[in-house]
């Protein structure tokens, strides 16, 4: 067994750097262990770590432990749990946190189970309660409707996943140090597993969603792939990306990589416009973030208008092109 | 193929925010009136899938849920849709117990079961959304588990897989026994069908309690004592909206413009 306790984040990198919603957990991270007045130690699984690790020293991280071994998503999926799982016992972190992403939500809570843990997934807070030390886990809860907090004893380890977007990323300072360990862990055997044969990222046309400052949404109420065309030219005017609720992925109208909300993205542009979007809040959660948020509906009863900025009631068919003319003019 | 579908009765999640309250010192949410609770549409998807399966690989599919006694109704619901047999899971000792225990009571029973090639559940409950029960029941049952499916279809002794991601999809080799969970681009479950509906309605479902299950009530506390639930309550909505009207929508599009000009967002 290593050091008692300790609080630790589990890295993953995107494209070679070290991902966003990593950064995020370094700022969530940081501030608990500065609750405990214990250092920030990370979890690296990759391949030659050495300029991934040095980010996440100057991003806010003190100890990294590397380990040399396919990057999370890549190795088969019940062997980058019991890497994780071998990893912590030796180490016994007190509190670790993943990034709640398609790769580590699962990672997450088969580590907790091995280790007789607590696990809350989807957390948009964490944070230690002062006198007890309990590890408070704040998580949207019926589809984004309430908050629930969860309190997991001192004592105890402790998993929790953190949504993107919840915390604001870390900021670097190269002349930051730390120290890098690389360990070795001895893998129990991970028994019968699936075998992953293939990956598919599908390639977004325009922007990426998270990096948009505009995106235009469209719901039910935009009817169609017709209806669509109109939101793409305007999103093509304001060089805005194009997001769907529910209801045009269910239908075909657009591909699931682009659903926003509880089960798809979360967004936080400066400008939301969700257009024959009625406003569910399994929609709402994914676009609460925006800075602005305006919506166009018929139905002046609709949600969405309890949950954004400024509305207008009517139909989207006119609305748009009369904001896209005076858009224009003002542009000019 | 004998497949268990673990499924979970929810308050409806379709009722408009406006008729969602919470009771703060309960700590619970209050059903709405007149809106009778459903299926968690996740673990109908689950019942879809494996009817599926049912179609192309025969077998037969259990349903299993934990609950009072009127969650039978969704046990019902997926005989209705085509699922063989149902088993409600009822103790007090089952009660307000949270994730991990629900896992380890689900576990048990479906060991209890005996042989089964697949364990399927949606992938979340929409109520606490926790998504955690699929992945805690591999543990328990040691056996591979896929999260995120949308298509199985058996290839040798296995079965093949599509699984969603955020941004694309994998595909993977399971071998069986297995567990997987089962997201919404599954597609639309069947409804139930009348001869479906008449099936369940005759049917008589079974009750295991903790003893049936073997499950131990010291095992069942120290699972629920790994976390406390300290506080719920209503999300904040914090926006004001400002209704923007003018004689026309094509004008109101206009104003909209200008007055986002104005605060800064255009």
């Amino acid at each position: 067994m290593g050091p008692q306790g300790g609080i630790f984040i589990c890295g993953e990198t995107r494209d070679g750097e070290v991902a966003a919603v990593t950064r995020e957990l370094i700022t969530a991270g940081r501030k608990l262990a500065d609750q405990a007045g214990a250092p920030l130690a990370a979890l690296l699984v990759e391949r030659s770590p050495g300029e991934t690790a040095a980010s996440l020293i100057a991003h806010g991280v003190d100890r990294v432990f590397a380990i040399d071994s396919p990057p999370l998503g890549e190795g088969a999926p019940g062997d980058e749990a019991a890497l994780l799982t071998a990893a912590c016992r030796q180490l016994n972190p007190s509190v670790l946190l993943f990034g709640d992403t398609d790769v580590c939500r699962d990672v997450a809570a088969v580590i907790a189970m091995r280790l007789n843990g607590s696990i809350t997934l989807d957390c948009t807070d964490v944070t230690l309660d002062t006198g007890s030390g309990a590890l408070l886990q704040h998580k949207p809860v019926y589809g984004g409707n309430a908050v629930a907090v969860w309190a997991s004893e001192a004592g105890r380890f402790r998993v929790a996943t953190l949504r993107p977007r919840s915390f604001s990323p870390a900021g670097a300072d190269p002349a930051r140090s730390g120290e890098v360990v690389n360990l070795s862990v001895e893998v129990e055997e991970a028994g019968r597993q699936a075998v992953l044969l293939e990956t598919v990222r599908e390639q977004v046309r325009g922007r990426k969603l998270e990096e948009a400052r505009v995106v235009i949404a469209g719901g039910g109420g935009v009817g169609g792939v017709e209806g669509f065309a109109l939101l793409e030219e305007l999103a093509a005017a304001l060089n805005g990306a194009i997001g769907a609720s529910r209801v045009p992925c269910d239908e075909g109208w657009k591909p699931l990589s682009l659903e926003i909300g509880q089960t798809g993205h979360y967004v936080s542009p400066g400008l939301y416009l969700a257009v024959g979007i009625s406003g569910a809040p399994q929609h709402m959660v994914g676009c609460a973030g925006a800075r602005v948020l305006v919506a166009v509906n018929r139905d002046p009863d609709a949600n969405v208008f309890k949950e954004a900025d400024f509305g207008v009631v009517g139909d989207f068919r006119e609305v748009l092109p009369g904001f896209m003319r005076r858009y224009r003019e003002l542009q000019e | 193929m004998q497949m268990i579908v673990c499924i979970k009765q929810v308050p409806d999640p379709e009722i408009p925010p406006a008729k969602f309250r919470i009771d703060a010192s309960a700590m619970r949410a209050v059903p709405p009136e007149g809106i009778p609770p459903v299926i968690n549409p996740y673990d109908e998807r689950a019942v879809e899938l494996a009817l599926r399966l049912r179609e192309s690989c025969g077998g037969t599919i259990t349903a299993v849920t934990i609950g009072r006694p009127e969650a039978a109704a969704v046990l019902k619901h997926a005989i209705a849709m085509g699922a063989d047999d149902g088993v409600l899971l009822s103790d007090s000792a089952f009660d307000a117990t949270g994730n991990l225990a629900y896992a380890y009571i689900l576990s048990q029973a479906i060991k209890k079961t005996g042989t089964y090639d697949l364990v399927l559940c949606g992938r979340q409950a929409s109520d606490w959304d926790e998504g955690v029960t699929g992945a805690a029941l591999a543990v328990h049952l040691a056996v591979p588990l896929v999260t995120l499916v949308v298509t199985a279809e058996a290839q040798g002794t296995g079965l093949a897989v599509k699984r969603v991601m955020l941004d694309g999809h994998q595909r993977l080799l399971v071998t069986m026994p297995a567990v997987l969970t089962v997201s919404q681009e599954v597609g639309r479950p069947r409804l139930p069908s009348g001869r479906g509906i008449i099936v369940a309605a005759r049917k008589q479902l079974p009750t295991w309690t903790a003893r049936d299950i073997e499950a131990e009530p010291a095992a069942i506390a120290e699972k629920a004592a790994s976390r406390r639930l300290v506080k719920l309550s209503s999300a904040e909505r914090a926006r004001q909206c400002e209704l923007i009207s003018a004689e026309s929508a094509e004008e109101a599009g206009a104003r909209l413009a200008e007055r986002l000009r104005q605060a800064g967002a255009l």
